[in-house]
């Protein structure tokens, strides 16, 4: 009988359902290995010898202040900054750095701090463009629309709809996703990384510039992804009460160096990421 | 009330009941629609041989974990293909549906679980199962919980959850070892049984189930179905709360006696992208409905080109000066207008309705508040037969319809056939119908005290009947009051007036017993909103917005308005509004201070904001106000504001001998 759990859930502040962390899909072998990674632009060092690794279906935060060198992490796993220093391990390959286009294809789908959609295009669309790696058919066979074509195109409307359905965005289904307000243009955005039904999903400050609401929205919908589809997430994010609520385990990077790395609780109780938070008098 | 020629057809005779209206459809239309879903973004038609087959197996499950004769089922959710049937499949086994608001918070559905004893409940998703979770320790009775959709759902461990697929198989199961169970429970149906449960929304006190009976309601269904000429062939668009009377008996109770298909839309969200798409024939929403839709147009065509703003501008002049006798098929309207009018039917009106999902609407109902008459006739000058009702959850709605082409602004029409309506003392309107309630569930006293020795219903709603027997409702009785020098009045009639206004959105009147009348508005943010936008006036907010001087100024030009108007009324003149207050959050449900339908709680709010009611009828020009309010994600908080009292020029009443005849 789940009747604490009941109680826990109602009782949750921030109304966000942390039960499912610990229930739901098994978190499984390490699936990205970074060891030692440096990057540097020119005299600028956006990183140095970072090591820290991700488990397949766990949801792993990467935190730290302002210019603490997130965002060029994610751009090192996705393939977009090459770093000078260091191997990557992924899905058990070798390798001294990523290739975007390769990444993409073998699985990983990513959403940018900024939103990154064809503002002019329909929200379906959008998603549609999600899917432009599986789509196999040739330029001339998809400018007459027949055949393997049409068939293809449906295959993938069917998925998307899938995706719109869950993100409960079906009444902007045609929206142009210029007209839309910011929080449902960043879900149409996880909607496009979802499309190409990823196996790890790179989420850059998901919830940024969001409501309570739609932050609880946004939340729940990270969590639902990792469970239903099973995704590894690997998310920056600046709210603290989101982070130590929906990940598994968080690194925290600071000046380009990594100051902590472990579960919400041991992070939290961190000296050095507690001085970096804070400050601390020199 | 004498008089009334249509007769009913003989249906309600041979001791029918809904599961008996199921086998008969799924028999003499089986391969029609019965019921369309739209599930990623394709509409999927159910045929009543399929929804039959649904139910039997749903029937099935139900009996395979224990549902019994005189068992209670919750159904909670959004309208669902698959709670519909739930519905129909508690019907066949003996049991009672019990539809809950879907928005309610969980607390507020501990009252119904328990005094309806429920021990099985189907919901729609995870948003209602955690509800239903959380108050699990006070509602020991509750048994079983089935889930519709299973998003979210996976790693829940409560014995309790089921899902609904599951449920389906334990029943195929159950039935290839009972065969005979589904129809054997049919047969044992009764006409006199309670049919649904009802819950009032409880304007006052604790909600009350509102039990009905099949043959109460399958004569009222039969009754709506004859007066409009609905038939198999008219389709309706399933929004309204399933716990609401309306949509069980327009949705629900004529499908089942018509055989007519039901549309469920997509998502909330979705409801007028539906509407577009499925392009009902029969429909009915509250006028708030109707007013959002007249207000998105408006702020539509302002955006428009010029040249359409003045073609819409021209034609909406056109069907304003003879439309609605074109609907009514009155003579009289010259060659020229009738030309104009086609045109801009063809122009404006056609692609109007078209785009609003209204073309094919035969006929269009609102109710449960007065509509005001901008709206009223711009709807019918365009040829939309819109029409007024009144009634209530214990009457099977039903007292009070327009007939077609007799549709008077202001009234709520003729006594319906069967149903006599009789004026008390005060004023009270008393009802004794065939659409009668069994009774509230469990408590026979204040079925009593609603139903006298003769059967009248007492309605509590205060009103009087024209001179051609068209009733026309004020008030509820009991807050029709009297100002302190002895004059009459009725908040709700005021309230009315000043809600007409697109800028408005609710408003409450104090009065009673004092020595002029006062007023709280709440603004409408979109509407003004976009008023201020057109104006380049910056706001940060509602409650911003609420503040500006300029909205106070708009807002007493409203109120000034209202008080000529009950100048002109000899009976209501002395019922002006003097001063104001523009509130600074919007009522809410949430916070208890509306209904679930709506309606505000004027003794809540008069409580809850006392110390502004005091400042209204005091000589200070502002007052700070602390409020307490309630989140969406079922967090509270307090709010606090400093707000300015208005004051309104009040008319003096004119000489007896100018005054214009009250309507």
């Amino acid at each position: 009988m789940g009747e604490n759990a009941v109680a826990h859930n109602s009782s949750n502040s921030a109304g966000l359902d942390t039960d499912t962390k610990s229930t739901r899909s098994q978190i499984g072998e390490v699936i990205l290995a970074l060891e030692n990674i440096s990057l540097a632009f020119g005299g600028v060092q956006a990183l140095s010898d970072i090591s820290f690794d991700v488990r397949e279906h766990e949801i792993r935060a990467i935190i730290g202040p302002n210019g603490a060198g997130k965002s060029s992490m994610l751009n090192v796993i996705n393939g977009v900054y090459h770093p000078q220093q260091g191997t990557i391990f992924f899905k058990g390959e070798k390798r001294h750095q990523m290739n975007p286009h390769k990444v993409a294809s073998q699985g990983v789908a990513r959403t940018f701090q900024n939103i990154a959609l064809f503002k002019g295009m329909s929200v379906l669309d959008n998603l549609m463009t999600g899917r432009n790696l599986m789509m196999k058919t040739g330029i001339l066979q998809q400018a007459l629309y027949w055949g393997a074509t049409q068939r293809e195109e449906l295959a993938h409307r069917a998925k998307i709809e899938e995706i719109i359905d869950f993100l409960e965005i079906q009444a902007i289904r045609k929206t142009p996703v210029g007209r839309l307000p910011y929080g449902l243009q960043k879900r149409v955005e996880l909607g496009r990384a979802l499309a190409a039904e990823p196996t790890m999903l790179l989420l850059d400050e998901p919830m940024a510039g969001m409501n309570v609401e739609e932050k609880q929205d946004m939340c729940r919908f990270v969590l639902d992804v990792n469970e239903e589809y099973g995704t590894t997430i690997v998310l920056i994010e600046h709210d603290m009460g989101v982070v130590m609520d929906i990940s598994d385990r968080v690194v925290v990077l600071d000046y380009g160096k990594k100051i902590g790395d472990g579960e919400p609780d041991e992070v939290r109780n961190n000296q050095a990421v507690i001085d970096a938070y804070l400050g601390v008098q020199h | 009330m004498e008089g009334n020629v249509v007769t009913v057809s003989a249906t309600a005779g041979d001791a029918i009941t809904f599961p008996r209206l199921l086998e008969k459809h799924a028999v003499e239309r089986g391969n029609r629609p019965a019921i369309r879903e739209k599930n990623l973004g394709i509409w999927q038609t159910y045929t009543w041989l399929q929804v039959r087959e649904e139910v039997e197996a749903l029937a099935g499950g139900m009996a395979a974990l224990g549902f019994q004769r005189g068992d209670n089922l919750a159904v909670i959710g959004d309208n669902r293909p698959r709670l519909y049937w739930a519905m129909m499949a508690a019907q066949c086994l003996g049991g009672v549906p019990v539809p809950l608001y879907q928005d309610a918070v969980a607390q507020e559905m501990v009252y119904v679980l328990q005094d309806a004893d429920v021990k099985f409940a189907i919901v729609e998703d995870q948003e209602q199962v955690d509800k239903l979770l959380e108050v699990l320790p006070q509602c020991a009775a509750l048994k079983y919980l089935v889930y519709d959709d299973p998003r979210g759902l996976r790693n829940y461990q409560q014995p309790q959850l089921l899902s609904y697929e599951r449920l389906i198989t334990l029943g195929r199961e159950f039935n290839t070892r009972h065969p005979s169970h589904f129809c054997d429970q049919i047969a044992q149906g009764n006409p006199a049984d309670v049919a649904v449960m009802l819950y009032t929304s409880g304007t006052t006190g604790k909600p009350k189930g509102v039990s009905h009976t099949h043959t109460a309601l399958i004569h009222t269904a039969n009754v709506l179905v004859e007066f409009d000429g609905i038939s198999e062939t008219d389709d309706l668009l399933c929004y309204l709360p399933m716990a609401w009377v309306g949509d069980f008996l327009y949705s629900y109770g004529q499908a089942y006696v018509t055989g007519l298909c039901l549309n469920c839309p997509e998502s909330t969200d979705t409801v007028m992208q539906c509407l577009c798409e499925i392009g009902p024939t029969y429909y009915f929403a509250p006028p708030r409905v109707y007013e959002n839709i007249l207000t998105q147009v408006m702020i539509r065509i302002e955006d428009a080109n010029p040249l359409k703003r003045r073609m819409f501008r021209y034609f909406i002049d056109v069907a304003r000066r003879v439309g609605i006798n074109v609907l009514d098929g009155k003579s009289g309207i010259g060659l020229i207008d009738r030309m104009l009018y086609a045109v801009g039917e063809l122009m404006v009106y056609g692609p109007l309705k078209n785009v609003l999902g209204l073309s094919r609407i035969r006929v269009a109902y609102t109710g449960g508040e007065a509509i005001g008459p901008d709206l009223f006739n711009f709807y019918r000058s365009m040829g939309i037969n819109l029409k007024q009702l009144y009634g209530m959850t214990e009457t099977c709605v039903t007292v009070c319809m327009q007939k077609s082409g007799d549709v008077k602004l202001g009234t709520v029409g003729a006594p319906m056939p069967g149903v006599e309506v009789r004026l008390a003392e005060n004023g009270e309107v008393l009802v004794r119908s065939p659409g009668m309630m069994k009774e509230y569930h469990g408590q026979p006293e204040a079925t009593k005290s609603v139903i006298n020795a003769e059967g009248f219903f007492l309605t509590g709603d205060a009103g009087f009947f024209d001179a051609d027997g068209h009733l026309i409702i004020i008030d509820r009785a009991k807050d029709v009051g009297r100002l302190a020098e002895g004059s009459l009045f009725a908040p709700k009639y005021i309230e009315n007036k000043l809600k007409f206004f697109p800028y408005i959105k609710e408003a409450v009147a104090f009065g009673d017993q004092r020595k002029h009348v006062t007023a709280m508005i709440n603004i409408d943010g979109a509407a003004l909103g976009d008023w201020a936008e057109r104006r380049n006036l910056g706001y940060s907010g509602y409650a911003d917005l609420a503040a500006k001087s300029e909205v106070y100024k708009l807002i007493r030009e409203c109120i000034e308005k209202v008080n000529l108007d009950l100048a002109a009324d000899p009976k209501l003149a002395t019922s002006q509004i003097a001063r104001f207050v523009i509130l600074h959050k919007e009522l809410d449900a949430d916070d208890g201070e509306l209904t679930r339908t709506r309606k505000v709680r004027r003794n809540i709010i008069a409580e809850k904001y006392a110390v502004i009611v005091d400042a209204l009828y005091s000589d200070v020009d502002h007052c700070e106000i602390e409020a307490a309010m309630k989140f969406e994600d079922g967090r509270s908080g307090v709010v606090r504001a400093d707000l300015r009292i208005g004051s309104a020029k009040t008319v003096v009443s004119p000489e007896p001998s100018v005054r214009r005849k009250a309507a």
